[in-house]
Parts: C-alpha cells; sequence; structure tokens
C-alpha cells in the first residue's frame, strides 16, 4: 500500500511537471540561438568578409558552429578576447590568412580621378558611397566601416584607405606604463617627495609577490 | 580676521589634506591686463560642439567682437579679446592632455585696443529668463571652474527638474591655485552680482556660497558685499573646513547640504545648481557691462616664476608670453602645469595658449614637483579607499582597470569617479591610480562608441541587405509573371488549337509558324486562282489557318489535308459540283465542328437572330452571325445532300472553317516572310498540289467562275478588312475558338471572319456577295 501511495505519487508529480515542462517548452521557446546574437554584437559589423563569410552575422553563425574565433582581423585582439570570455574558448592569436589588424581607417575617394562607374557603389555593404553614374563619388566618411571593399573593383584605382585622426572627441588616455604613455601626461602625486630608492632586488621579489596577489585576487 | 567652519554642515567621506601652498600668489594684487603679440583662440575651449568661424583671415576684429558662434545648445562662442587683425585660422596646439592640435583663429593686436559696440542690459530684472540665458550664451561664458561646460546650458534645467538651492562654489580646494580668492577679494561685488542674475534666471529658494575658511579675506569681502546690497535673506555664505576635494561639485553639494547626487545623474536631478565665482563674475560683466568672456584671472605660481601672483589675462595669450611677463627663471623650470597640482596636466609646450579654463599656470621646480616616483605593486592597503571622496573602491578598479575587465570596473561604479587624485596621493606605493581610471573611462567610451557605430553599421547593412533583397524578390515576380503570362498564352493557344485538333501542341516559334502558313496559303491561293475549283481553293487554305494559332501543325494539317482533298474527291464523285464540295466540307466540318462545340460550349447555338445585332456584338457576334449564314447557304445548297445531318454542327463548322479561310487569305494578302518557312514549305506545297489535284478535276468546270470570283473576293477582302480592323478595337469577349486571352488573335479572327465569310460566298453563290459586302461594311 505505501509503495503503491509512493508510485502514485510519483507518478502525479511527473505528469504535473511534465504539463509544466511541456508547457514552458512551448511558450517560452527561443527561436535562434541567442549565441549568436551575442557573438554579433561582439564582432564590429564591418561586413567585410575577410572572415571568408558573406558578413558579420554569417561569420557569428559559423562561430556558434563551432569556427575558430580569431578570423576577424577589423576587430582585431580585442574582439578575440570579449569572443573568449563569451564563448569560454582559449584566447587564440589573430589567423594572419585572414588579414592583420590595421586600426580604424575610412575610405577616401580621390575625387578628381573617380570617373563615375558606381562599381565601389555597388560594392559597399553600408551605402556609404555617395555618387550616381558618370558622376564623381565621395564616402561618407562616417558610415564607412574601413572594410576595403570598394578599393578593389575602382577600376581607377582612386580609392585609398586612411587612418582615422584622433580628435579631441575620441582621443583617451593611455593605460599608465604602456610605450605610448609619455611620463609628461601622468597626473602628478603633488608635494610627495620621491619614495626612497629601494633595493632593485628587493622590488623584484615585492613584484613577484604581489602579482601573485593579483592572480589570487582576480 | 580667523574664520572658523560653520558648524551645522555635512561632510564628505574621505578627502585629503595637501599642503596648501597658497600664500605666495595672493600676496600681490590682481595685475591688469597684459598685451600680447598674438593671441590664439582655439574654437573649442569648452564641452560640447566646436564653435563656428565667422571671420576670414585677414578680417580687422574689435575688442569683444564675436570671431565664432556657437555651433548647437551644448556650444560656446569665442569674441576678440582686443582689438587687431585675424591673421591665420589654422590647426594649432590646444592645451589639453592629448596635446593635439584643433583649428584656433589667430589675432595680431593692433594696441588700440578698441571695444565693440556692447549691449548691456539696462535691468536685467525686466528680462525674460530666456533673454538673459541668450546674453549669457552670446558671451560665451563657459564654467571657469575648470571644466568648462556651457553656462547658459548650466542655468537652463529642464523645465520638470525645479532648482530649490543655487551654490556658488568658492572653496578653491587645490593647492597653489588662488585665482577665485583673489577675484573674490577684490571683485566680491560682481561676485553678489552675478548669483543675484542667475537666482534671477533660476530662482531658487536659496544661495548658498561654500568658501573653504583658508580664505578669509574674501569671505571678509563676500560679506560685506551681500551686507552692502542687502541680499543676507537670499544669499548665505558658508564656511566649510579645508578639506581636499571640498570644492568637487558632488563634495560641496554633499557639505553643504547633506545630499548626494545620484548616480549617473546631475546636480540638478536633486534641485541644485552649483556655479564657479569667477563665471558668476563673468555673467555679471556680461549682463551689467555687455562684456562677453574675453578674459580671465590666472594665477601664475611655482618656484620657478620670479613672482608670484594673479594676472586678469586675455584669453588666447600665449603661455610663454605670460611666463616671460612673470620672470621664469628657465633653468629652475622643471615641469610646467596647467591646472593645480592634483588634477591637472603637464604641458610641453610653452606656445601654448590661455584658454576659458586655465585657472592656473604652475611653473615648477624639480624639487617641487618631482617626477613621479616608480610604480610599485599594490599592497592592498586600502588608503585610497580611505581617501576616496566619492567612497569608491580604488584598489578594485585599479586592478580591473588595469586588466581590462571594464564590465567589472563599471559594477564598482567607475563612473563616479572624479578624477579628484586623492587615492594617487594618498598611494604608498606610487600608483598613478587616477590614470588608470582615465584609461578605463576612455575605452569604455571608446567601447560604448564603437558598440553603437557597429549597431548603426549593422542597421545599415541589414537595410541594405534587404532592400537588395527586396529588388531581386521584385525582379523575380516580375520574371514569373512574365512566364506565367507565356505559359498561360501557351496554354490558351493550346487549348484553342485542341479546339480545332485534339492533339496537343508543342510550342514553336511562332514566328515560323506565321511564315509557314503565309506560304501555304499562298501557295493555296495561288491554286484557287489559276483555274481550280472551289474546293481546292477552300480545302488547303483552311489547314494553315488552323496552324496559324497551333504551332507544330503541320503533320496534322497535312493529314487533314488529306482528308479534305479525300472527302472532297469522294464528294465529287458523288454529286455534283457544289454539292459535292459542299458534302467534302461538311464531312470534315463536322467533326470539326464537334470539337468545336467541345471547346466552345454553348457559342454555336447562341447565334443571334438577326445580322445586324450580330454586329453590334462585336467580332464573335458577326462572325457567329456570318456563320449562321453560311451555313444556311450551306444547308439551302446541301439540302439534297445526305452529308449534312445537322444544322447546328454545320454551322459551327462553317463558321471555324470561314475562319479558318480568312487566315489563309489574309495571310497570303500580307505575303512579305514566306522565306522562313523553307523547309516545311516543300512540304506543304506538295500538300498544297495534292489538293489541288484532287479538286482539279471535278471543279473544272466552274474554273472560270472561280477566278472571278477570286478576284472579287480580293476587293471583298479589303473591305472586310477596314471593317474587321475597327472591329477588332472592341474588346471581344471571345474569339469562336473562344480565346479570351489573345489579343492579337482578335484583328486575326475578325480579318479571317471577313475572309472567311468571303469564301463561303465564293461557295455559294455570287449573288451573296453584295449582301455579305454591306454587312461587312455595317
Amino acid at each position: 500500500m505505501t509503495i503503491l501511495t509512493a508510485i502514485l505519487i510519483l507518478l502525479a508529480l511527473a505528469a504535473v511537471f511534465g504539463i509544466i515542462l511541456g508547457y514552458a517548452a512551448v511558450k517560452f521557446k527561443v527561436d535562434e540561438d541567442p549565441v549568436v546574437d551575442q557573438i554579433d554584437n561582439i564582432l564590429p559589423q564591418t561586413q567585410c568578409g575577410q572572415c571568408s563569410y558573406p558578413g558579420c552575422r554569417p561569420y557569428a553563425e559559423a562561430i556558434a558552429n563551432g569556427d575558430e574565433i580569431n578570423k576577424c582581423p577589423p576587430g582585431g585582439e580585442a574582439t578575440i578576447h570579449a569572443l573568449a570570455e563569451l564563448l569560454g574558448r582559449d584566447f587564440v592569436p589573430l589567423d594572419e590568412e585572414h588579414g592583420e589588424e590595421k586600426g580604424k581607417r575610412v575610405a577616401l575617394i580621390r575625387e578628381a580621378e573617380c570617373i563615375g562607374c558606381t562599381k565601389c557603389i555597388q560594392a559597399c555593404p553600408m551605402d556609404a558611397i555617395l555618387g550616381a553614374a558618370k558622376h564623381m563619388h565621395t564616402v561618407i566618411a562616417d558610415e564607412c566601416t574601413g572594410c576595403d571593399l570598394c578599393v578593389e573593383p575602382c577600376p581607377v584605382d582612386c580609392i585609398d584607405m586612411v587612418p582615422v585622426e584622433v580628435t579631441l572627441n575620441d582621443w583617451r588616455w593611455h593605460l599608465p606604463g604602456a610605450p605610448e604613455t609619455i611620463q609628461k601626461t601622468e597626473l602628478i602625486a603633488t608635494d610627495k617627495h620621491p619614495a626612497p630608492a629601494q633595493d632593485s632586488a628587493n622590488d623584484a621579489a615585492n613584484d613577484k609577490k604581489n602579482d601573485g596577489n593579483t592572480e589570487a585576487s582576480a | 580676521m580667523n574664520w572658523q567652519p560653520n558648524k551645522h554642515l555635512h561632510t564628505f567621506h574621505g578627502g585629503i589634506h595637501p599642503p596648501e601652498n597658497k600664500q605666495q600668489s595672493t600676496r600681490a594684487a590682481i595685475e591688469t591686463t597684459l598685451l600680447p603679440s598674438k593671441l590664439i583662440l582655439p574654437l573649442q575651449q569648452h564641452i560640447g560642439q566646436q564653435a563656428k568661424t565667422l571671420v576670414q583671415v585677414g578680417d580687422q576684429v574689435l575688442k569683444g567682437q564675436m570671431i565664432a558662434e556657437p555651433n548647437g545648445y551644448v556650444s560656446a562662442a569665442v569674441h576678440a579679446p582686443t582689438s587687431g587683425t585675424v591673421t591665420a585660422i589654422e590647426a594649432h596646439a590646444l592645451p589639453h592632455p592629448s596635446g593635439l592640435s584643433e583649428q584656433c583663429i589667430i589675432i595680431e593686436p593692433d594696441g588700440k585696443d578698441e571695444w565693440t559696440q556692447l549691449t548691456p542690459v539696462v535691468d536685467y530684472q525686466q528680462l525674460a529668463k530666456a533673454d538673459l540665458l541668450q546674453h549669457i550664451s552670446d558671451a560665451g561664458i563657459t564654467g571657469l571652474g575648470g571644466a568648462g561646460f556651457p553656462t547658459a546650458v548650466k542655468l537652463n534645467p529642464s523645465e520638470d527638474l525645479p532648482i530649490n538651492t543655487l551654490i556658488l562654489n568658492a572653496a578653491e580646494c587645490e593647492p597653489y591655485i588662488t585665482a577665485d580668492d583673489m577675484l573674490m577679494r577684490e571683485h566680491a561685488a560682481e561676485v553678489i552680482t552675478g548669483l543675484q542674475i542667475m537666482a534671477h534666471i533660476l530662482q531658487p529658494e536659496k544661495c548658498l556660497i561654500g568658501i573653504e575658511v583658508n580664505k578669509p579675506e574674501a569671505i571678509a569681502a563676500l560679506q560685506h558685499a551681500v551686507d552692502e546690497l542687502q541680499l543676507t535673506e537670499l544669499i548665505t555664505i558658508e564656511r566649510i573646513p579645508v578639506k581636499y576635494p571640498s570644492g568637487g561639485e558632488k563634495q560641496l553639494i554633499q557639505i553643504l547640504t547633506g545630499m548626494e547626487v545620484p548616480n549617473g545623474g546631475i546636480p540638478a536631478d536633486i534641485g541644485m545648481v552649483c556655479h564657479n565665482v569667477g563665471t558668476a563674475v563673468a555673467v555679471s560683466r556680461a549682463i551689467i557691462k555687455g562684456e562677453p568672456l574675453i578674459s580671465r584671472i590666472t594665477t601664475i605660481t611655482g618656484e620657478a616664476v620670479s613672482r608670484q601672483g594673479n594676472i586678469e589675462v586675455l584669453l588666447g595669450t600665449p603661455i610663454d608670453t605670460l611666463l616671460a611677463h612673470f620672470g621664469v627663471k628657465q633653468d629652475k623650470l622643471h615641469r610646467l602645469v596647467m591646472g593645480g597640482p592634483m588634477m591637472g596636466f603637464t604641458l610641453d609646450d610653452v606656445s601654448l595658449p590661455v584658454v576659458k579654463a586655465t585657472n592656473c599656470i604652475l611653473a615648477a621646480t624639480r624639487k617641487e614637483l618631482p617626477d613621479p616616483a616608480p610604480e610599485q605593486a599594490c599592497i592592498r592597503c586600502g588608503m585610497c579607499a580611505e581617501a576616496c571622496p566619492a567612497s569608491l573602491l580604488p584598489q578594485q578598479l585599479y586592478w580591473f582597470s588595469k586588466s581590462r575587465e571594464f564590465d567589472k570596473a563599471l559594477s564598482h561604479n567607475l563612473l563616479d569617479c572624479i578624477e579628484c587624485g586623492a587615492c594617487s596621493y594618498v598611494c604608498p606605493s606610487n600608483i598613478p591610480l587616477v590614470q588608470y581610471y582615465r584609461f578605463a573611462k576612455g575605452e569604455i567610451r571608446i567601447e560604448e562608441h564603437e558598440r553603437t557605430a557597429s549597431d548603426h553599421a549593422r542597421q545599415r547593412f541589414e537595410a541594405r541587405t534587404a532592400r537588395l533583397e527586396q529588388e531581386e524578390a521584385e525582379k523575380e515576380a516580375k520574371r514569373q509573371a512574365r512566364a506565367e503570362a507565356a505559359a498561360a498564352a501557351k496554354k490558351a493557344k493550346e487549348a484553342a488549337s485542341d479546339s480545332n485538333d485534339d492533339k496537343a501542341i508543342d510550342p514553336k516559334a511562332a514566328v515560323v509558324q506565321a511564315a509557314l502558313e503565309r506560304a501555304k496559303a499562298r501557295k493555296a491561293k495561288k491554286a484557287a486562282e489559276t483555274a481550280t475549283g472551289e474546293v481546292a481553293d477552300d480545302t488547303p487554305s483552311k489547314q494553315p489557318a488552323v496552324d496559324k494559332d497551333t504551332p507544330k501543325l503541320s503533320a496534322v494539317e497535312r493529314a487533314k489535308a488529306r482528308k479534305a482533298a479525300r472527302a472532297a474527291e469522294q464528294g465529287n464523285e458523288q454529286t455534283t459540283d457544289k454539292a459535292a464540295k459542299k458534302g467534302g466540307l461538311s464531312a470534315l466540318e463536322k467533326a470539326k465542328a464537334k470539337r468545336a462545340q467541345q471547346a466552345d460550349g454553348s457559342k454555336p447555338s447562341e447565334q443571334p437572330e438577326s445580322s445586324s445585332k450580330a454586329e453590334k456584338k462585336g467580332p464573335s457576334a458577326l462572325e457567329r452571325a456570318k456563320a449562321k449564314r453560311a451555313a444556311e447557304g450551306e444547308q439551302l445548297t446541301n439540302s439534297d445532300t445526305a452529308a449534312v445531318d445537322n444544322t447546328e454542327p454545320a454551322k459551327a463548322m462553317s463558321a471555324l472553317e470561314k475562319a479558318k479561310a480568312k487566315r489563309a487569305a489574309q495571310s497570303s494578302d500580307a505575303e512579305s516572310t514566306a522565306a522562313a518557312a523553307a523547309p516545311v514549305s516543300a512540304l506543304e506545297r506538295a500538300k498544297a498540289k495534292r489538293a489541288e489535284q484532287a479538286q482539279q478535276s471535278p471543279s473544272e468546270p466552274a474554273a472560270e467562275e472561280k477566278k472571278q470570283l477570286s478576284a472579287l473576293e480580293r476587293a471583298k477582302l479589303k473591305r472586310a478588312q477596314a471593317a474587321d480592323n475597327e472591329a477588332s478595337v472592341e474588346t471581344s469577349a471571345a474569339s469562336t475558338t473562344d480565346r479570351p486571352d489573345s489579343a492579337d488573335k482578335k484583328p486575326m479572327s475578325a480579318l479571317e471572319r471577313a475572309k472567311a465569310k468571303r469564301a463561303e460566298q465564293a461557295m455559294q453563290d455570287a449573288a451573296e456577295d453584295s449582301a455579305a459586302d454591306t454587312e461587312n461594311r455595317d
């Protein structure tokens, strides 16, 4: 009798949970793999195709299906790091087969040389080139993602990829200690007397110890 | 006089007490304007959009003339600090930690210092708030405390944020800087007037002036001014304890009111607005005197200048001029800092100009500002956390910034860091903590920007893809539609041919077919003309007629032709000329008529009663009428033959026959491109010959008559064509073969009908011709 009761209770529970799970499976169905969206958000959306996929989203789908995460030169190491973290994979250096990281660039049409063939307009994945047949074309720099796709089709080679210049609005501080950091820009710890010169061996020992601390804390 | 801090005040967490070093520069009064030989005026001296140039190279400008206008809401105008000539508008290095160059207007003073026409406000209390704000905006006033936010914007908080407290920041907590102190000492009345104007704009419940107790002269001067203007009701001077960074906006608010500005918010969110005393003076001058912001008080201090003090300096004055004026000792100058020692930045170029936010130039010796000691590892002592005025966890932020874990840094409220440098100051390991935070903030900002940009790019790419897909789909749809139309036309053709012929027909080039038919028809006609019998004329000519619409029929046709010929032969043998012909025809016709009936439904039975009515109904009606007549004629003539059993089918067939005959006639008329028919025409010729031969012998007697008829026929045909062309313009429901889709069939069938009629008439009697003609013409 006890066994029967137990079995009945378990059966009832199974039925109830089965119904709940079945309902949830229908109600909260996820149509698309959300990982693809997350990956797509990390990719730089240059749509350059250097990864050998026709755009960022196809590459995101490929990554979700197990492709390598190091095929995106425009994204560079930052993107690979972000992908590695998202997907729980190990960081792999950029695959040079697909190109090298070049920093942000924009296309610039040497307008005097443009013959108005519209080939670059058709090639631009961003619709960032303005112009009409037999009229000069120009690049809307703000919309250009620097994908290089317009350079190849140009019959007169009048498109240059120029690095984006840093302005006051997108200037940023460098990491202290990084080679590009100039000491002059560092904050002044005022009125403090310099720390007494320490033994370099001591320093090294300290460094080591604290590195260990860092890792432990991280 | 030694002031004590007010007791009722609050305090903020942390803070430090660095050596003040203020007394060196407060010994002398503010020096008057120094006129440099060149003024460099950056278009971007403020937070927000770069100003838009209003002058051109070579223009003469007067003192106070606007030379660049604000570009957008958060922007500030730039004015000529003295009269002179614009010598260049070019990129020049800016006093900015980046050392970047931006557009600057360079003015060479003419020494006359001639003012432009000023527009002071007589009674600001009578002026609307918007007008006052416009005046302030036109004067190019930005916050003079250091950040340089456009003042007019700050004085115009959104409507749903009522301001209850206006705070004047006179704390000036950073070491060395005494610009505000000296300003208050010497221009206290202007400070209070400026505050009054701001209060008039914002209508707060109370105004507080927060001032550190280390400025007793300034406190006394302000108190005096307030008393004199009898504003003690409105304005309270709050003496606050000396602690760095009590001059921080959020910290000062906390000291004075005990309230904290929410994370990510602005003071207006808690009903407060905070302005610098220098800004108040600028506002006062802009409203009362009409003077724009063309100069500011700057502290020149440090051991490397021979005399330290404050100077009211024209904006755009190169720093080397300023330093020379104060007797810089180049050999002692180790580090030149703009701003204070805590938050300022080192300049490596003395040609940089003084801008609106330049409150101090610190020319320090090596002893004064030694090179930072080498950074050592964090020992987690926690002193930074104790010093942090924003109650953050600096060492956590440091770890996260260093390891680029920006999301974690954000969750530790990195953005609430005011970069005051207190943590760096107390750090025993000499870690430039603020550098790390600035780096992390910059990275976060750029990341944010890149995310926005990539979202934008994604949208554009998706929009483009969608557009291309749509275009493709539209093209595809068009292609589909065309294909369907073609298929439908083909089907209709097939159906039509089915109605004449049982066999399903493969599509073939209609042109070739037409050419073939034309060739056939020509031959048939020729045969008819060359003394062949009526039967000969009739039978072969109807085959091509069928063909016209039904491609690849030649084999079938041939068979038919043969059959017809045979039937004609038989008929001829059995009966008289005419009767024989009719019989032969009718045998074939019956078969066809049956098919036509199947395809055509009730058409044959729907024959109209009168010919006039039929004509009105359009070509098909006309046709039917004609067919009827033809049938009647047939009936009359064939009454004695056994071949005709049924009038109805006969009528139908005769109509069909007529149509075919017509087509044949027409094609022979329009004999233009017979060449295409070459391969098949041989066959057809053979066929036609056979048909001829079959009919020649029996129809011999009527040959002469036929000739006449055919001549007559041609004439008639022309007339009929004219009539039928008109008819074809009308939209007829269907031709005899019931093909509503084929537009080109209509004129054809109309023509055919006419021809068929003629053929009939020829078959029947010459007398009937006249009647038919009349009808046609109708």
